[in-house]
């Protein structure tokens, strides 16, 4: 009785107003002051890995459906970099804003409630997935990779994305004792996910349903990759739907857990 | 001392309206019980402090007024409204001052103020005004374009007042002030909360300095184990509690016994080496007692609100 009372308390819808975007603007206007800092990493990365994976290692290897490797892991580079740079801002970078600058005792110290400052953390998480998403498919064009009109849509998808791993990077700084606790989730979810989830090499068969069925990031590189290259499949519409159901889930309940961690 | 000159002034306002009324008002984290069934009132346009050891419940308060932490039972009402019920109306004519610097350290001195009138709705042209009104009134006009981490304590905490007022609250909390600064700072800071109780601003305060609580309060509340132990205007308790005046001398058995002869009716503390003796009697008392007895490093000093807040709360320390 009372543990289901408890897990039906965790997926309390949150009351939220227009407020939500006023502690988005806060981390926007930051960002803005370092943009510099900023925009270098999802410049540089995507250069490098394609250099390197593409150009150095790609020419040993066979092609992938018909394609040179370096059209394979490009659409990944963009999926990665949605993960990355959503689910780090929420982990650091929100812990730092919580614990370490006491930003959020700050905020609730006005009309801005709780849940909309973590409403507002995860929108900014998913917007940093915009952003950096964008540099990494401007690069990706660059080198000639997107053979399809179809990455227009990437934005879209890099935004749900970047909502999805966002929300579920705030359950984990929901949990966090301290800073360092995010080593466990970079290096046993994260990594992992970055390696195993169809990015480097196609996934036998088997592999493919454990991934689908375990690493979100599956499900964004099936995405981006139809998208760059025009190849729709079916599975795409599997992924949509997958991202679609889990995104909410983990919104509602990272919003919840961040609740019970900060109001006493 | 300015608490003697508004101690007639601030009776009379405590006629006037309630602005905050808290009945049977408890919180409990976990096992512990910080805040006890407690009842209290803060009338509009005072300046009321709450004074206690540390772990006493202040600051519990403080985040219950300000609807940032439910209340385990009993009621609070800030102009009348439910703080379980109207968190953003009461937040809105709130301006909180915490103990701890949570300025935005990515920003200068004007972009925290705007930033933080945005959460208000200010609009962008009033935000400015009343930003440039506030540095000037801080006497921070100068580090309007400086960040954050370039400021002193002083200077932080006279911002962190600063951005308490943006929303021109009715209500002002402070918790602790003045901690950490130098006396200069001290004295403007006191100087500008004076300043905005005249404006009408109901100020609620907390703090461990008794000579701050004396300077601004008109009435103090004085809180132990979660409880409240003694309220009244800071003349008052120390006249009731500790008398006018306080003897100090070297302890010596001889002195001792002379003092309990002479003053039957005082009460005596015994400090490590020293001897504090409290009357009820008026000034004049222990100078006789001097000139019948000349004791070795006796000084006559006036009580203040510590005799009075260590006489109420023990001197066992609190960690």
């Amino acid at each position: 009785m009372k543990t289901s009372d408890s897990v039906a308390k965790r997926f309390n819808l949150p009351q939220l107003t227009y407020r939500v975007r006023k502690v988005w603007q806060r981390n926007w206007d930051v960002f803005m002051k370092t943009y510099k800092v900023n925009f270098f990493p999802p410049l540089l990365e995507p250069i490098l890995y394609l250099i390197a994976l593409g150009f150095g290692l790609g020419p040993l290897l066979k092609s992938v459906d018909g394609r040179p490797y370096i059209n394979f892991i490009a659409p990944s580079l963009i999926a990665i970099s949605m993960m990355n740079s959503s689910f780090f801002e929420c982990t650091y970078g929100s812990f730092v804003r919580m614990y370490y600058q006491k930003t959020f005792d700050a905020i609730v110290a006005t009309p801005v409630s709780i849940e909309e400052v973590i409403a507002g953390e995860l929108v900014w998480g998913a917007t940093r997935s915009l952003i950096s998403s964008s540099i990494v498919l401007g690069v990706v064009a660059a080198f000639g990779l997107v053979t399809s009109p179809l990455f227009l849509l990437i934005p879209l998808v890099s935004f749900f994305s970047g909502l999805m791993f966002a929300s579920i990077a705030m359950c984990f700084t929901s949990l966090a004792p301290n800073i360092d606790f995010f080593n466990y989730p970079a290096f046993l979810l994260i990594t992992p996910m970055f390696l195993l989830s169809g990015t480097f090499f196609p996934l036998p068969d088997f592999a493919q349903i454990i991934a689908k069925a375990f690493l979100p990031l599956t499900h964004v590189v099936t995405l981006t990759r139809g998208l760059i290259s025009g190849n729709l499949e079916s599975s795409m519409i599997i992924s949509v739907v997958w991202i679609a159901a889990v995104t909410p889930v983990f919104f509602i309940l990272s919003i919840n857990l961040m609740k019970r961690k900060l109001i006493k | 001392m300015r608490a003697y000159a508004i101690g007639g002034f601030g009776r009379s306002l405590m006629g006037s309206e309630i602005i905050i009324k808290a009945r049977n008002l408890t919180k409990k984290y976990d096992d512990l019980l910080a805040v006890s069934s407690i009842d209290f009132e803060v009338f509009r346009g005072e300046c009321c402090g709450f004074l206690g050891p540390n772990g006493a419940g202040k600051t519990t308060t403080i985040k219950m007024i300000q609807c940032v932490m439910p209340l385990t039972s009993g009621s609070l009402t800030v102009s009348g409204l439910d703080v379980s019920q109207k968190q953003r109306e009461i937040k809105k004519m709130i301006g909180v001052a915490p103990q701890e610097d949570n300025l935005d350290p990515d920003f200068s001195v004007m972009h925290n103020l705007l930033v933080y009138a945005r959460y208000f709705d200010i609009p962008k042209s009033e935000a400015v005004k009343r930003s440039d009104e506030l540095l000037k009134f801080f006497q921070l006009e100068e580090k309007r374009n400086v960040i954050i981490d370039q400021l002193s304590a002083g200077m932080k905490r006279r911002l962190i007042l600063a951005r308490a007022l943006i929303n021109e609250p009715q209500i002002l909390l402070l918790d602790e002030p003045t901690t950490g600064l130098d006396p200069q700072a001290r004295h403007l800071v006191w100087d500008r909360i004076r300043n905005l109780e005249k404006r009408g601003v109901t100020i609620i305060l907390t703090t461990h300095y008794m000579d701050e609580a004396a300077e601004l309060c008109d009435r103090t509340l004085i809180m132990d184990n979660g409880k409240i132990i003694e309220e009244g205007n800071p003349v008052e308790l120390i006249r009731k509690h500790v008398g006018e005046d306080v003897l100090e001398v070297e302890y010596d058995d001889g002195v001792m016994k002379d003092l309990k002869e002479k003053l039957p009716e005082a009460l005596f503390e015994v400090v490590g080496d020293r001897i504090r003796v409290f009357t009820a009697q008026p000034h004049g008392a222990f100078e006789s007692f001097i000139r019948d007895f000349p004791t070795k490093g006796a000084t006559i000093r006036n009580a203040n609100l510590e005799d009075v807040f260590l006489k109420l709360t023990g001197r066992q320390l609190r960690e």
